[in-house]
């Protein structure tokens, strides 16, 4: 018996070990970023010893980003990106999700085929199509532009639709009794039921939009019109070397969805895991 | 009978009113921004792109045999291979351990989630830009810490695995998440059981927690299959265009994002991108029919 709860200590000991190495893995880069972007340019360059944390702390790496690299358009312009694209997201999903899910309709098999395909179709696809589309109607540096591809959503959808499935089958009978027309109906009684699959549908395309890199690169290379994600890319391309700098510039970019992450953490989780590896 | 079947009740005709006007405006988006596109992804895929953009010359095949009998398509594909090699195992291995720590009382638990989590929500530019902080040969962090001079990013040999190490870094937690909830679908009955007839830690996790958390594990493998083959953004952020480990470590994804949108040849990137759809789409049927020899379905 000694040596089993001996065995046991030892097993926890192991398992508490591995998670905490783990979680410094995790975090050093986080830590680290938020350091050097304290730092002078010589602490950060500063080897054998190097330095760990800053002697003061210099606030001065975020004021030259702020300023030098039109921080506060990459902040409005993500921003918008992100408004957009969630409203017409959940919006045309919440609709397209409770018809495919409550309601019988001519062509409802093959229309949802069609959603069907375009989630297992790589986005890439689209791509140069979509480029085209956005400079011949004159988007090119512009909030529609960013959004332009993120417009409706298969994959929303999807996951409205099996939202509206799981819920009671009763539901609108009692409402058409009422005398309520489909519209009202889904209005009053269905669409507020599926509040968790909004969510979840909305902080997923928000995080989406938030880490896409490649499309807002081609549509918006204007350093005044383009998002964070992009932003960074160019800041990188003219900076390479000031450390500090680069530091203050991804701190300021992270911060925000960090931030929105600690205080909705699950609904987070939710939204990004029930994504299915897109993100 | 028959006649209800030809003339809808009013009810029908509601719902098909309904239906069609709900529908619209999504099935009008896909078919404008995906389906459209694919046709036209196709159809340019057969040109060459005119100089400044204008003046498409109908070229055939020529793109393919370009991209084909090129050795850059190929070798990019290579590097993608070789960089999922290294995400896709190691990311779930970590993953299953930790969710099945996690998945127990265990002290710190919602903290420990937290932070694994935490990758996901950065924008992968500016994970990007740390890790190439980090690896720098002179300056970084880890060469520091351990006194060595390793080219972490711009040795061809070992670049495509610093690479992969970032990846397994920005999706474990992804995994992990997926994962804990596999296992709280798994009845305690089994592990109680289990203690009865003796069995221990190790035994009941391969002989209980694989097996169980078969399609899960599936799930996980299959989409992050999928999601590294399309690998961009890291190899865009730590790869300058000098790099020297750079043809070793470009994904097919990136020879695209250049050829297509750099070199604005767009003609190519239609042929790179299709070649890559019929690849993922060959990998996709394939781990679909492999998926009854090891996954195991109650």
């Amino acid at each position: 018996m000694e040596s089993y709860k001996a065995k046991k200590a030892l097993t926890q000991g192991l398992i508490h070990l591995f998670l905490i190495v783990f979680t410094i893995t995790m975090l050093v880069p986080f830590l680290w970023m938020v350091l050097t972007a304290f730092k002078t340019q010589s602490e950060s360059t500063a080897i054998d010893p190097f330095v760990i944390l800053p002697s003061t702390w210099h606030f001065d790496n975020f004021v030259t980003v702020w300023n030098s690299y039109n921080f506060l358009y990459l902040y409005k312009n993500t921003l918008l990106m992100i408004f957009f694209r969630v409203l017409c997201a959940v919006l045309t999903a919440t609709m397209a999700g409770y018809a495919f899910g409550r309601l019988e309709f001519p062509g409802k098999k093959i229309l949802f085929a069609m959603v069907l395909i375009q989630m297992m179709v790589p986005a890439q696809i689209f791509i140069i199509p979509q480029y085209i589309m956005v400079s011949k109607l004159k988007w090119i540096n512009t909030i529609a532009g960013l959004v332009f591809p993120g417009a409706v959503t298969a994959f929303g959808t999807f996951l409205l639709k099996q939202g509206y499935q799981g819920l009671p089958k009763d539901l609108e009978e009692a409402a058409s009794i009422d005398g309520c027309n489909i519209g009202q109906q889904f209005l009053v009684i269905m669409m507020p039921l599926t509040r968790s699959s909004m969510v979840s549908l909305g902080i997923f395309t928000a995080v989406f939009a938030f880490k896409d890199l490649m499309w807002p690169m081609i549509v918006c290379s204007d350093a005044k019109s383009t998002t964070l994600s992009a932003g960074l890319a160019k800041m990188q391309g003219q900076f390479s070397s000031n450390f500090p700098q680069l530091m203050a510039a991804a701190t300021m970019a992270c911060l925000p969805m960090i931030v929105l992450y600690l205080i909705f953490q699950k609904q987070f989780v939710e939204g990004i895991a029930t994504s299915g590896g897109k993100l | 009978m028959a006649t209800t079947k030809r003339k809808m009740t009013p009810s029908q005709k509601s719902q098909a009113k309904w239906g069609l006007a709900f529908v619209a405006p999504t099935m009008i988006g896909l078919i404008v921004l995906n389906f459209y596109p694919i046709f036209n992804t196709v159809y340019q895929s057969f040109f060459k792109t005119g100089d400044f953009g204008m003046g498409n010359i109908f070229v055939g095949l020529q793109n393919y045999v370009t991209v084909l009998k090129g050795g850059e398509f190929w070798s990019s594909l290579l590097n993608t291979f070789k960089y999922a090699l290294i995400e896709v195992p190691f990311s779930v291995a970590f993953a299953l351990l930790l969710a099945v720590f996690l998945n127990r009382k265990i002290a710190c638990r919602g903290f420990y989630r937290t932070v694994f989590f935490l990758p996901m929500v950065a924008a992968p530019a500016a994970i990007a830009m740390v890790w190439r902080f980090l690896y720098n040969q002179q300056f970084g962090l880890i060469n520091n810490v351990f006194h060595s001079t390793t080219a972490w990013i711009s040795d061809p040999k070992i670049a495509w695995i610093s690479l992969g190490v970032i990846g397994v870094w920005s999706v474990v937690g992804y995994n992990m998440i997926l994962l804990i909830a596999g296992l709280q679908e798994i009845p305690h009955d089994y592990y109680e059981a289990a203690e009865i007839d003796g069995a221990t830690g190790i035994k009941q996790f391969f002989r209980i927690t694989i097996p169980l958390l078969s399609p899960t594990i599936f799930f996980i493998v299959q989409t992050r299959i999928i999601g590294a083959l399309q690998q961009f953004d890291l190899i865009f952020m730590m790869m300058d265009r000098s790099n020297p480990a750079l043809p070793k470590t470009q994904t097919v994804v990136y020879y695209f994002y250049v050829n297509a949108f750099q070199y604005n040849n767009r003609g190519l990137g239609a042929a790179i991108v299709l070649c890559m759809l019929v690849l993922i789409m060959m990998i996709t049927w394939v781990l679909q029919k492999s998926e009854k020899y090891w996954v195991f379905y109650n």
